[in-house]
């Protein structure tokens, strides 16, 4: 596929909302629908302008070290318990119950926990992202092959080797599955986490210019977040192909043949 | 060097028990190559398995050198009989070839020296940089060969490791193996299915009855130690040798309690082994 082609599939659609957007709003007279090129306006003074510093980069800042912290305890613990049945049998009841409860009711008690500040921000963040990616982890630890699994034994390949050569690897599609369903969590607790007790963020702002009236603002804020949104999905996926471009080859392999 | 003793293994399924072997005694000594032939699902790979340490025997011990096996053992090699799902698929074939060297805690220039050989002995030296996916199954294959030879070890099993090749292939392969043992005087102890392999390459055959597997004949192969693709085959020992294997394992089980064949060499308890099976019902 040309570049030019791609260009076009990847933009033409959002393009051509955004006309259809900017043309049907464009003589709006309702005080709640502004036309496009205000919210635009709005984007780029306000979300562009000052709120950029004061309130995009902390939420994403907090974002990113919720999500690290996440990925870090539920890789781990994904491999504790994929690798071993006893760990499992013994941790899975109080897991799915954990897993069932939706993290935005876990925010006032966070609150009470650990306060208004950030640290509390950032554990609803982790807690409510690790699941996806915990149990992805754990389902690609199980996974491994069993051929692969008896090579590094005969080989002798034990401990942290074996991790690092073998386990990681061999799980590292499904959960670069759990680390993708994880960043879209991530991304609506980020704004969730906001909404109580915060003084700043996009959370926090959007729902201030709603408050005060300031509609095209809300607007863009809503815009601003899906950008954010499509940015880092972006990235993701950077990173997501370089890691398993092996994994896509072996795809494509096993299908043609 | 090593010693097959008792081994039985029973497979215990959900209502469901196998008894894939029954009582497999033999011995292999050191530098010897033996090759094992039986009929499919006769427990080659269960047996391989157990003497590579992968599986405990249900009864029975392995030693080598005097030591029981329990957990895969220093020195030792195995290629798989699944060969596509052997070789790391993240890996590129270097990769795959110099891990074990890593683990062995080679220096880099020794580690660079084998990969090199020993790619280039199974003819693939071109190959380095390509994923195990990118490759033909015969030269996937390959690759789990240079693997096992890379590594020096003491003792080789390979479970049927020339299926997927093609004619031509294999006996550049076979005569690989024989260059190889012959180099190195590696222990190896070779599954196959195909008994004029088994009696190209082997110094000896270990004929399997087929399941609940027992050692129906040990077999000396008295060719010549120069075997050669054209000559070996077409001799006419070659060919007694390699009806009497097919007529051990074409035998029904009944009467395989007497070795057969006018001009065969059974091995009975000689300096090299156990004799036949003759425990049969
Ligand atoms: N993990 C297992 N669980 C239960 N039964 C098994 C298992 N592995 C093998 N078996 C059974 O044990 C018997 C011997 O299997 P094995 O794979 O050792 O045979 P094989 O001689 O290697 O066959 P082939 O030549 O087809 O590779 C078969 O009947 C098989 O069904
Ligand atoms: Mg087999």
């Amino acid at each position: 596929m040309s570049i030019v082609r791609r260009l076009g599939l990847t933009f033409g659609l959002p393009i051509i909302l955004l006309a259809a957007w900017w043309f049907a709003s464009a003589n709006s007279t309702d005080f709640f629908f502004p036309p496009l090129s205000e919210i635009l306006t709005a984007l780029k003074d306000e979300w562009f302008g000052p709120r950029l510093l004061a309130d995009v980069v902390p939420s994403v800042l907090r974002l990113l070290a919720g999500y690290a912290v996440a990925v870090v305890v539920a890789v781990t613990l994904g491999v504790v318990i994929g690798t071993s049945r006893t760990v499992r049998a013994t941790l899975e009841p109080v897991l799915e119950f954990f897993r069932a409860i939706p993290p935005p009711v876990l925010v006032p008690i966070f609150l009470l926990l650990f306060g208004i500040g950030d640290g509390m921000k950032i554990i609803v963040i982790a807690f409510g992202c690790m699941w996806p990616i915990l149990l992805n982890t754990v389902e690609g630890v199980r996974a491994v092959d069993s051929v692969l699994s008896d090579t590094a034994r005969t080989y002798r390949i034990t401990g942290t080797a074996r991790l690092r050569t073998l386990v990681l690897p061999a799980a590292s599609p499904q959960i670069y599955a759990g680390l993708r369903q994880g960043l879209s969590v991530a991304i609506i607790l980020m704004v969730i986490s906001e909404l109580f007790a915060a003084s700043n963020g996009l959370g926090f702002a959007v729902v201030q210019a709603q408050r005060s009236f300031a509609i095209a603002e809300t607007w863009a804020g809503m815009l601003m977040l899906g950008l954010l949104g499509f940015l880092l999905a972006m990235l993701f996926k950077l990173v997501e192909n370089r890691q398993l471009a092996w994994y896509h080859g072996l795809r494509r392999a096993q299908r043609s043949s | 060097m090593l010693d097959v003793r008792g081994i039985k293994k029973v497979y215990e399924g959900k209502g469901r028990t196998v008894e894939a072997v029954r009582d497999l005694t033999f011995t292999v000594d050191q530098g010897e190559m033996v090759c094992i032939v039986g009929p499919s699902g006769s427990g080659k790979t269960t047996l391989l398995k157990i003497m590579s340490g992968l599986l405990d025997p249900t009864a029975g011990e392995v030693l080598i050198e005097g030591k029981k096996v329990d957990g895969p053992p220093p020195g030792m090699a195995v290629v798989f009989q699944e060969y596509g799902r052997s070789l790391f698929p993240w890996m590129t074939v270097r990769e795959n070839v110099e891990l074990p060297l890593k683990q062995k805690k080679l220096p880099n220039a020794r580690r660079k020296e084998l990969v090199d050989e020993s790619l280039s002995a199974v003819g693939l030296a071109e190959a380095h940089t390509a994923y195990p996916w990118q490759l033909s199954g015969g030269m996937q294959q390959r690759v789990a060969i240079a693997r096992a030879v890379a590594y020096e070890p003491q003792v080789l099993l390979m479970d049927e490791p020339f299926a997927a090749v093609d004619a031509q292939t294999r006996a550049d392969l076979e005569d690989l193996i024989r260059d190889i043992w012959h180099r190195f005087q590696v222990t190896t102890l070779f599954v196959t299915h195909d008994i004029d392999e088994a009696v190209y390459l082997g110094q000896r055959v270990l004929i399997l009855s087929s399941s609940p597997t027992v050692v129906r004949q040990d077999l000396a192969i008295d060719l010549p130690d120069e075997r050669d693709q054209l000559n070996t085959r077409s001799s006419p020992r070659f060919a007694e040798l390699r009806a009497q294997v097919y007529s051990q394992i074409h035998r029904p089980k009944a009467d395989a309690a007497e070795p057969v064949g006018a001009g065969a060499t059974a091995v009975d308890g000689g300096a090299s082994g156990y004799g036949a099976a003759p425990d049969l019902p």
